[in-house]
């Protein structure tokens, strides 16, 4: 039997969830809302929140001075290329680990996640070396690769807390109709998956998107994703909090449409399994 | 589902197609490292001056935050990665990086780029050892800046030239806390660009340094205790609350809105806080030198944004010829062109301060030229000292021992710990290490 809710509580639940919200949206909003302030106006004590001169003056000087879409087809080949290399390789490592595990599988798992916990500053010297003497600094390519193998334990944590929610015997079943392991990899664990996987997906794109670490340290000018884009408007002698405004707001703005486009797919892939 | 699989596929292929770049073999392209800042921003907007006069140079830019670029530019030439080929650096690195031998020496620059018309002070801050390693683009110094207006209501007079003894009282005269206006405004957030910049300079104007002729620290000289001691009392006193969190940037703001009597920063803030579209104060701010104690010394920094070619550089010859383009008198003259001759980039040439142009345009120059000569990196203080570097002290062990020591400041400012207490851990933190230093 449901549990009766009153109305008074669901409105305050109501409140409280969109009170919740507004308080994670708040600085993009106001990232948002002082991109269109004159710069006087943006540093303004008390702070002016609606009623200003509004100017799109900001986006000019920004366009003018950057090529944003050399730093957003940067972004969106990093982003996309890490994340699918990353599936490609998670899918196969999180099945056996889902289907046929061994004594060591949750060793291996958690030695995986124990790579999270090195800070990146550690090995940014041998990266750099070995990327300089490949002549990969400012490639594309080599931040591909860096990217995918530091999301690739999150990955595979995602994709095999998915699996292992998919019921053993519907792939034996598919065995026992003579499915060789391709085919049920590819025809009978995935498209049940597929919220899983597009959920791990999606995190994944947005996470190497607004990685800042490798991409402002590995790019100069061929390879620079739009990281490096918001850090050439920040400036400790000079108050351009409008410009910076200006430039974030251009670089959240793909990877926010994508998130609210894909919002009911992630909520689901998230939720997965939550509930049992 | 799967249409967004594939839909996701398409568009990264298409975008490596599109993103797919030629080059051009006969033209040499440079990559330029710098910081975001109104001036270089500026000579960016140029770009198609000098290709026009050099179409076979291209020119790529790299602008970045200026903690950021000194953190890429630094492991790229400690790596010798040759990822750039002119790099905007300061006063701070060029000596470590030139007695490296990580910077191509500039004596060979063409006459007409004039090396005796720059500043002494400045090119004294980017020789090592007899050679030019870097070309100054625009120097700077530290001055008070005070409210004209606050003055004249508390009946004071600025001189020219004040002491430390006469910033406090007109502090204690101008502030009037009900109205939220404080006599000074002061950098005290940590860092060693942020408050030991300032901290250090006027540890100079009060007779004390880092370090003895052995490389001893000095942290627990009576002069610092009477620099710390001051400072706390100033600006504890007639500071802005939260004063230990703020910066340039902090105090630039407050200012403009009117909040401070006196603000000693950066003489790069003199066009900002006289500009009537961003400031509110515009139309009363006065300027004077950083105080003294009557020792001989101010308490005035100095710092150069100048231009440098790694030694790792695939086109040595045409980052020179750029460097010298960028930092030359025509160049001055280009911008005063375009942009008018308030907004040339001040601070390195004799014969900018020798322009009636400029010296009508700029009210601030001649305070500023002053400021400038006023400050020795080659001999910073009272007592003889083993490093050159005004506000800082050009060894590569400085910014992190001037950031912990900042630290330490900033918590005393914030009312953490005393400045005994502060100065004893200064003293620890600077004799640690530069013991593993192995000084």
């Amino acid at each position: 039997m449901a549990r009766a809710v009153t109305t008074r509580k669901k409105a305050a639940y109501t409140a409280l969830a969109w009170a919740v919200g507004l308080l994670i949206f708040f600085p993009i909003l106001w990232t948002f809302l002082t991109s269109f302030k004159p710069e006087a106006t943006a540093i303004a004590d008390p702070p002016v929140f609606l009623f200003f001169d509004w100017t799109t003056e900001n986006y000019g000087d920004v366009q003018e001075r950057s090529n944003y879409a050399r730093y957003l087809v940067n972004s969106i080949i990093i982003a996309g290329g890490s994340t699918l290399l990353g599936v490609l390789i998670a899918i196969p490592a999180a099945w056996s680990m889902a289907f046929v595990p061994g004594s060591r599988t949750k060793d291996i798992l958690l030695w995986m996640l124990s790579t999270k916990m090195l800070p990146a500053v550690g090995v940014v010297y041998p990266i750099y070396l070995i990327s300089r003497d490949l002549g990969l600094l400012d490639s594309r390519i080599a931040l591909v690769f860096i990217l995918m193998l530091i999301n690739l334990p999150i990955i595979v944590w995602m994709l095999y807390t998915y699996f292992k929610e998919i019921p053993v015997d519907i792939l034996e079943a598919a065995r026992m109709d003579g499915a060789s392991l391709k085919n049920e990899i590819l025809y009978v664990l995935t498209p049940m998956a597929v919220p899983g996987i597009a959920s791990t997906v999606l995190l994944n794109i947005i996470l190497a998107w607004n990685e800042a670490f490798w991409t402002l340290n590995l790019t100069t000018v061929n390879a620079a994703p739009l990281t490096a884009f918001i850090a050439s408007y920040s400036s400790p002698e000079g108050l351009f909090f409008a410009k910076l405004s200006a430039a974030s707001t251009m670089a959240i703005a793909p990877i926010l449409i994508m998130g609210w486009f894909s919002q009911k797919q992630l909520v689901r892939g998230l939720t997965f399994g939550a509930v049992k | 589902m799967k249409k967004t699989i594939r839909a996701l596929l398409g568009a990264t292929a298409l975008c490596g197609l599109a993103g797919a770049s030629f080059a051009e073999s006969h033209v040499t392209t440079l990559t330029i490292a710098t910081v975001n800042n109104g001036d270089m921003v500026r000579m960016q907007g140029l770009t198609d001056e000098f290709t026009a006069l050099h179409p076979d140079i291209a020119v790529e830019w790299v602008t970045l935050e200026e903690n950021v670029l000194r953190q890429r530019v630094t492991q790229d030439i400690a790596t010798n990665g040759g990822q750039f080929d002119v790099m905007t650096i300061g006063t701070y690195e060029v000596p470590i990086w030139g007695a490296q031998g990580w910077l191509v020496g500039l004596d060979d620059l063409p006459d007409e780029w004039d090396a005796d018309d720059l500043l002494p002070a400045i090119a004294g801050g980017l020789t090592v050892d007899g050679t030019l390693y870097a070309a100054p683009f625009y120097g700077e110094s530290s001055m008070v800046m005070y409210r004209t207006d606050l003055m004249e209501a508390a009946g004071l007079e600025m001189p020219d030239a004040p002491s430390w003894e006469f910033i406090r009282e007109a502090a204690a005269a101008m502030t009037d806390e009900e109205n939220e206006i404080y006599g000074v405004c002061l950098r005290g957030k940590a860092g060693w660009g942020e408050n030991m910049a300032f901290l250090t300079a006027m540890s100079n104007s009060f007779g004390a340094r880092w370090f003895d002729m052995d490389w001893t620290p000095q942290f627990d000289s009576p002069e610092w205790a009477a620099t710390i001691d001051f400072y706390l009392d100033l600006l504890g006193t007639y500071g802005p609350p939260g004063a230990a969190n703020n910066g340039f940037n902090e105090n630039l703001s407050l200012f403009n809105q009117g909040k401070c009597g006196m603000w000693i920063d950066a003489t790069v803030a003199a066009s900002f806080v006289t500009n009537p579209d961003d400031s509110v104060v515009a139309e009363s701010v006065g300027f004077a030198l950083a105080p003294d104690n009557g020792l001989g010394k101010r308490g005035n920094w100095l710092w150069a944004w100048s231009l440098a070619v790694p030694a790792g550089s695939d086109s040595p010859e045409a980052a020179k010829t750029f460097v010298a383009w960028a930092t030359s008198k025509e160049y001055t003259a280009l911008v005063a062109e375009n942009e008018g001759w308030a907004n040339v980039p001040p601070g390195t040439r004799t014969s900018l301060y020798e322009n009636p142009d400029y010296l009508a345009a700029a009210p601030f120059a001649e305070m500023m030229l002053q400021s400038i000569n006023a400050a020795d990196p080659t001999n910073p203080t009272i007592e003889p000292v083993p490093y050159t570097g005004v506000q800082f002290v050009a060894i590569p062990e400085f910014a992190g021992i001037g950031t912990q020591t900042g630290q330490e400041f900033a918590a005393a400012l914030a009312g953490q710990q005393t400045a005994a207490e502060a100065l004893e851990r200064a003293q620890e933190i600077t004799e640690e290490e530069m013991d593993i230093a192995g000084y």
